[in-house]
């Protein structure tokens, strides 16, 4: 028995792959355009998974401090370490800001890690080059979407810092990507202000003759001192033992600390539900729009497929083939081409995918909804392609 | 002519389809849950670590000579300005006291009314004395009364009182004489050593307080860094150990000092420990007092232990541990961490021993079932 369907597409082969490519780069763009909403959506849960913390404790009556300011004494992380079911307690600060190198510029997430050694909460997970931190000053690890390289030197307010390593998928919640610098000099960078600032606020406070007494000069040094320190950090990372019961040891933190803590799912929901939520809807709703747009597009290939062949299908209901023959051609031919476009659009997407600013994240799951969702579409579609040729009259094989 | 064509279609037909399946099956394999990760891994050394400390601090002269005056006075000559080289005793400025010569020429008056109240009762108690023997002399022989007698011993005796009053007076007004002329002498600033001006606090002409400082004066030649060291990792750290020196403005060159002093107070705020580090030839140009600088102190040799990278340590669950590698597949060992060096080796206590292959780098997340594949870096590393 020969196949109708392939000796048909082996008859217009040029025309038939060429159909399957454009085909292919627009499933290509669909996939594309899940992998940034996806994308989109893991910039937020690969933040929340970085900090590799069970509890975030944060300023009361906010939503720190990634949706919002949250400011903390730096020593509170003793009271929270002291909390029953605590296993460390660290220090954090967080502050976007643009990092300059000789090289360019940058926006990052520029993030204080308190020095207390590799696989504490808040450093980097894991590196792609070089070391963590190891000098409590000066030193930073930089996400390799900063484009900055080992042994760069960055500008970070008044310092400049050394890139001793690199990291990967280290980013802020809107894929930014982060660099580690230690505790200290972040809480410097993050309350200094520039140069000028403070030289007029000393003017203007050596002005004032309560603070520059000439009888006790030591006054306007202690008054300046006190300008410019910074004890306040944004965050206490918080992991908990393996017994412990996270909403407890957080209920315990709330009531006799009176700070805010979240656990891990009230930080998605406070990241993915508020903060990044109506930019991933936006996504999502052109994902919608283009999915749609897609199947009409291979609905409409499929039917002026057929319809471009209606002649030789009258020929064929002619010489007496059967209906059954003729409707598995056109199924055939609709499931090759959706092969084919799916084939091509999976590999285009995979290309350029790694070409985009932002973290386009093509996961398996979608891989196999966007096959079926093809395959379907093309059966749907063909189904219309089938009605056409089944109406069609035999005697316009010989008719004009 | 047909059959050749027809050949040469299928041959279209198949070089498309495997370029498209290869494609297909490329990017299955180098992405997706398929894909192996790859890794850079590194052997455990056997090795003594050699652990620094690195704290950030800023110049400071030893000796800080704060020169103020005694008297509430007028600066009317000001010698010097800052920058200035002076030596010990040099007159740097003179603050006059506004009626201090007319006191001294008042208390000199004094002296001299002083010197003759002594005079007179000098004087007085040599004719008293001689009446009074005279008088004694004459009493034997009935020739003056006992109450003269009496009487003249009586005006001898108060001769020599007032004598005694007079010298004393004497001596407190010469002595609050030269009160006022060493006050005349402190109009003068003089530098107690020799040294560098770094400030002068006023101009000529100002008005003084008592106690107000005028001019600051430092040694040039025993600058040394005020370093603040983290708590954490300080233990070994002890005087006289080397110390590598970057001041700000000379970011390139690196000076070599040791550790002069370690403080006995510490900064409760800040957690940091206090020392300070001296140059061990001091750079020229000289510093300028205040300028930022870092400070690595190289503490003592470790005893020797397994030493890994501190990239390859992870915390899975909870727990610290590296990958080791076990024939090709990724198993997690957990680890007891003690010091570490400024280069990012440390310490192994337990879990490790040396030769063993650890993970260092790994382009995504390793579980156990990861499937992995050992490649010499991940990026490209000058």
């Amino acid at each position: 028995m020969i196949s109708l369907a392939g000796r048909d597409i082996l008859h217009a082969w040029g025309k038939f792959v060429f159909t399957g490519v454009g085909l292919g780069l627009l499933i290509g763009v669909t996939l594309t355009m899940a992998g940034v909403y996806r994308g989109m959506v893991d910039d937020a849960q690969v933040l929340l998974d970085n900090s590799a913390a069970d509890l975030w404790v944060v300023q009361k009556d906010t939503l720190g401090p990634y949706a919002e300011p949250s400011n903390l004494p730096d020593d509170t992380w003793r009271a929270v370490a002291n909390i029953p079911g605590v296993a460390t307690a660290s220090n954090v600060t967080y502050l976007t800001m643009q990092v300059s190198s000789a090289s360019g510029e940058t926006r990052a997430l520029v993030t204080g890690i308190a020095n207390s050694g590799p696989g504490s909460s808040g450093w980097p997970l894991r590196l792609l080059a070089g070391r963590q931190v190891s000098k409590n000053h000066y030193e930073a690890v930089a996400d390799i979407a900063s484009g900055f390289k080992l042994g760069d030197s960055i500008q970070i307010r008044r310092n400049r810092y050394l890139i001793v390593g690199l990291t990967k998928r280290m980013v802020s919640s809107s894929g930014d990507p982060m660099i580690f610098i230690p505790l200290l000099d972040a809480q410097q960078a993050q309350f200094l202000k520039s140069n000028d600032a403070i030289a007029q606020n000393r003017r203007r406070i050596s002005q004032n003759p309560i603070f520059n007494n000439p009888r006790s000069p030591e006054v306007l040094e202690a008054v300046m001192d006190l300008q410019e320190s910074n004890t306040q950090v944004n965050a206490v990372l918080v992991q908990l033992k393996a017994q412990a019961e996270p909403k407890q040891v957080a209920e315990d933190m709330r009531r006799w600390l009176r700070l805010q803590v979240y656990d891990r799912e009230q930080m998605e929901q406070i990241l993915v539900g508020k903060l990044i939520a109506t930019s991933a809807r936006q996504i999502l709703m052109f994902l919608v729009i283009l999915a749609v747009v897609s199947a009409a597009i291979v609905a409409f290939i499929i039917y002026t497929l057929t319809m471009g062949k209606i002649r030789e299908i009258a020929v064929l209901k002619l010489i007496g083939t059967h209906n059954k023959s003729i409707i598995s051609m056109i199924i055939q031919q609709a499931l090759a081409l959706g092969i084919i476009g799916f084939m091509v659009g999976k590999i285009a997407a995979t290309v350029w995918a790694p070409f985009f600013p932002k973290y386009v994240l093509l996961i398996t799951q979608d891989t196999i909804t966007g096959l079926l969702a093809v395959l379907g579409m093309c059966v749907i579609a063909s189904f219309v392609a089938i009605y056409a040729a089944l109406r069609v009259n035999p005697a316009d094989a010989v008719g004009g | 002519m047909p059959e050749f064509f027809k050949q040469k279609k299928l041959l279209a037909v198949f070089a498309t389809m495997a370029l498209l399946a290869a494609g297909f099956i490329w990017v299955l394999l180098s992405s997706g849950p398929l894909a192996k990760i790859k890794i850079v891994v590194t052997e455990v050394q056997e090795q003594r670590l050699e652990p620094a400390l690195f704290g950030i601090g800023t110049v400071a002269a030893r000796y800080n000579y704060r020169i103020a005056s005694n008297n509430i006075g007028r600066a009317t000559t000001l010698n010097v300005d800052v920058g200035d080289k002076v030596e010990a005793g040099e007159i740097l400025g003179i603050i006059d006291v506004v009626d201090l010569d007319e006191k001294i020429n008042a208390q000199a008056a004094l002296v001299e009314r002083n010197k003759a109240q002594l005079n007179e009762a000098q004087t007085r108690l040599d004719y008293t004395g001689k009446q009074a023997e005279r008088y004694r002399k004459l009493l034997p022989s009935r020739s003056v009364s006992e109450e003269l007698d009496a009487s003249k011993q009586h005006e001898w005796i108060l001769a020599r009182s007032q004598m005694r009053s007079a010298t004393s007076e004497l001596v407190r007004a010469q002595a609050e004489h030269l009160a006022l002329l060493a006050l005349r002498e402190d109009r003068y600033l003089r530098a107690p050593v020799s040294g560098l001006i770094i400030a002068r606090h006023i101009d000529q002409g100002a008005t003084v307080l008592a106690g107000q400082t005028v001019f600051e004066l430092i040694d040039p030649q025993q600058l040394w860094i005020d370093v603040r060291f983290d708590q954490a990792g300080s233990m070994r750290l002890a005087e006289q150990q080397p110390a590598q020196i970057i001041l700000r403005s000379q970011e390139l060159q690196a000076h070599s000092g040791y550790v002069a002093r370690l403080e006995w107070l510490a900064d409760a705020v800040t957690e940091e420990r206090r020392a300070k580090v001296m140059f061990t030839q001091q750079p020229t140009p000289a510093p300028s007092i205040g300028e930022l600088a870092e400070v690595t102190v190289q503490l003592p040799q470790l005893a020797s232990t397994p030493v890994i990278a501190n990239a390859a340590i992870m915390r899975q669950a909870g727990t610290l541990g590296v990958w080791l590698l076990d024939d090709q597949q990724p198993v997690f060992q957990p680890v007891r961490i003690g010091r570490s060096d400024l280069a990012g080796n440390v310490q192994i206590l337990s879990g490790l021993s040396a030769g063993q292959q650890v993970v260092l780098y790994s382009s995504k997340p390793l579980t156990s079932n990861s499937r992995v594949k050992r490649v010499k870096q991940l990026v490209d590393t000058p």
